[in-house]
């Protein structure tokens, strides 16, 4: 412990210290979000974990949970990466139209996104009662509505993260890229995907989380079968009606799984560099 | 047509006391009841508050309408009612396990039908018709998915979704995704013209049973008493009647 080997260090830890003026609403705000769980851990009757855990309606709903949430965010990886680009470089009328249109399933109340669902893919709704009159497909009541729903409610969080990303980046990447003789499809897939791959994996990141806590639109739209339809979210809302321990219980695994597979792909992406 | 006779004796029932009033009742001091009651209460129940504020002078009934099973666990953590109707049995006796009311009665009956649309495209007569067609019934947990589950024990037939309240399971069919829908008669009845209510004979095994109960930490436990007294009275049975529920 020299005066020479504190001195810098002190410095240091000097200028990284937070202004007040933001501590205090941080640590509030962090209250704020973190006593709800307390509050659910404090009830939690632990005892009853074991033997929840090994009920196989449990099971059954938490692997549909995170086999729909997954498939619904690579949907939204498919068509929503696509579309963040159109809305960020594309140039034609009416964009900034279609940007709030994008939007509008994060505004409106995922019970009535659900009613609209049924409304265009129901038995009588628009495209709903042609497959249905066609080819004698209904798609209510299927894991693909599920999908669906979820796809629904979950997009536009990708849409606008990746967006945001594409209208931080570079333009003069691609440029160079494309005067070196690179056509537009190599460009987005060497130049532009590589450097917007994190605004890429924070949307997806937040589209599966919302995926997985989906409920009102796929109540709605898709229903309640154990097994086909019935996912965590509808099999906590369910156990609520009769018992509160039990609902506390299942919603505290749904949280745990999504803690440990978000925790464990963050690593694994900061690990490759 | 005989709904509409049994609506117009209901309301000359529901004004002969207002002319009678005055003779003597007893709770006429004015005060505030708090009513907590299921939420397919709703209507009749309304009509059953004014009934009461008409008999007694300067009273005003208060409603808290919900699922019974949250409004057991409102009660049980320390809400203030005076009077708790409760849609089934179960959440009834939850609130008196935690000591917060005593002797319920029973003042309603409600029971399944088979809800299809108007005209009955399907020619639905019984729970034998609904193989091979898309219905939609409550979920377990709830008391009408309770009561559906008893009704198809050993039938074999499965619906397409298990819904979470009644009024939903019924919306299926109004959206017309489903052909049927197990719903209590009351609400087949609400639903009015666009749905036909279906009985069928097994649903009398699994009739719903409707309690209620002055409580315990009533803050007005005289009017609580007279409230619960008043359910059980012609003037309100018929209301209930009207509604589609029956006599105990």
């Amino acid at each position: 412990m020299t005066a020479s080997n504190t001195k810098p260090a002190k410095r240091k830890r000097q200028s990284r210290r937070v202004p007040a003026a933001l501590l205090a609403p941080a640590v509030i705000g962090l209250a704020f979000l973190i006593l709800p769980l307390a509050g659910l851990l404090a009830r939690t009757p632990w005892a009853e974990l074991p033997a929840r855990l090994a009920e196989p309606e449990m099971l059954a709903a938490l692997r549909l949970s995170l086999l729909t949430a997954t498939a619904a965010t690579a949907l939204s990886l498919l068509f929503g990466v696509p579309i963040a680009w159109l809305l960020a470089r594309g140039d034609f009328p009416g964009r900034s139209v279609l940007r709030a249109l994008v939007t509008v399933p994060l505004v409106l109340p995922p019970v009535v996104g659900g009613v609209a669902l049924l409304l265009v893919f129901g038995r009588n709704g628009i495209i709903g009662s042609w497959l249905y009159d066609r080819f004698d497909i209904t798609i209510p009541f299927t894991t693909t509505a599920v999908i669906l729903a979820m796809t629904f409610v979950s997009m536009p969080f990708l849409v606008v993260s990746v967006e945001g990303a594409l209208r931080g980046a570079d333009l003069r990447f691609e440029e160079a890229a494309a005067t070196l003789g690179a056509g537009r499809w190599t460009v987005f897939t060497h130049v532009t995907l590589p450097m917007v791959a994190p605004g890429v994996l924070a949307g997806a990141v937040l589209c599966w989380a919302r995926a997985l806590g989906e409920f009102g639109a796929t109540i709605t739209f898709a229903g309640n079968f154990p097994g086909r339809t019935q996912t965590m979210p509808l099999a906590v809302y369910l156990a609520l009606q009769t018992d509160l321990e039990a609902a506390i219980v299942l919603s505290l695994i749904l949280l745990a799984v999504s803690v440990i597979v978000l925790a464990s792909l963050r690593d694994r992406w900061t690990a490759t560099p | 047509m005989r709904r509409k006779t049994i609506i117009a004796a209901a309301a000359a029932l529901a004004l002969a006391p207002l002319a009678a009033c005055g003779n003597g009742a007893e709770a006429d001091t004015g005060g505030t009841v708090t009513v907590f009651a299921a939420a397919s209460l709703t209507e009749a129940f309304t009509e059953i508050g004014a009934q009461f504020e008409a008999e007694h002078d300067g009273v005003k009934v208060e409603f808290n309408f919900a699922g019974s099973s949250d409004l057991a666990a409102q009660i049980t953590e320390g809400a203030p009612a005076d009077v708790f109707a409760s849609a089934d049995e179960s959440n009834m006796d939850k609130v008196v396990e935690a000591g917060a009311a005593a002797e319920p009665e029973t003042f309603a009956l409600n029971q399944l039908v088979i809800a299809v649309p108007e005209g009955n495209p399907d020619g639905v007569t019984g729970l034998g018709d609904l193989a091979g067609l898309d219905f939609a019934a409550c979920a377990t947990e709830v008391p009408c998915g309770s009561a559906a589950q008893t009704a198809l024990d050993g039938t074999g037939l499965t619906p397409v979704t298990y819904e979470a309240d009644v009024k939903s399971t019924l919306q299926r069919l109004l959206l017309g995704e489903v052909d049927a829908a197990l719903v209590y008669r009351t609400d087949a009845i609400a639903a009015g013209t666009d749905v036909d209510g279906i009985e069928f004979p097994e649903s009398a095994a699994a009739l719903n049973t409707y309690p209620i109960a002055a409580l315990e930490d009533a803050p007005n436990p005289e009017l609580a008493a007279a409230f619960a007294a008043h359910v059980l009275s012609d003037d309100a049975q018929s209301v209930l009647e009207t509604a589609g529920f029956q006599r105990p």
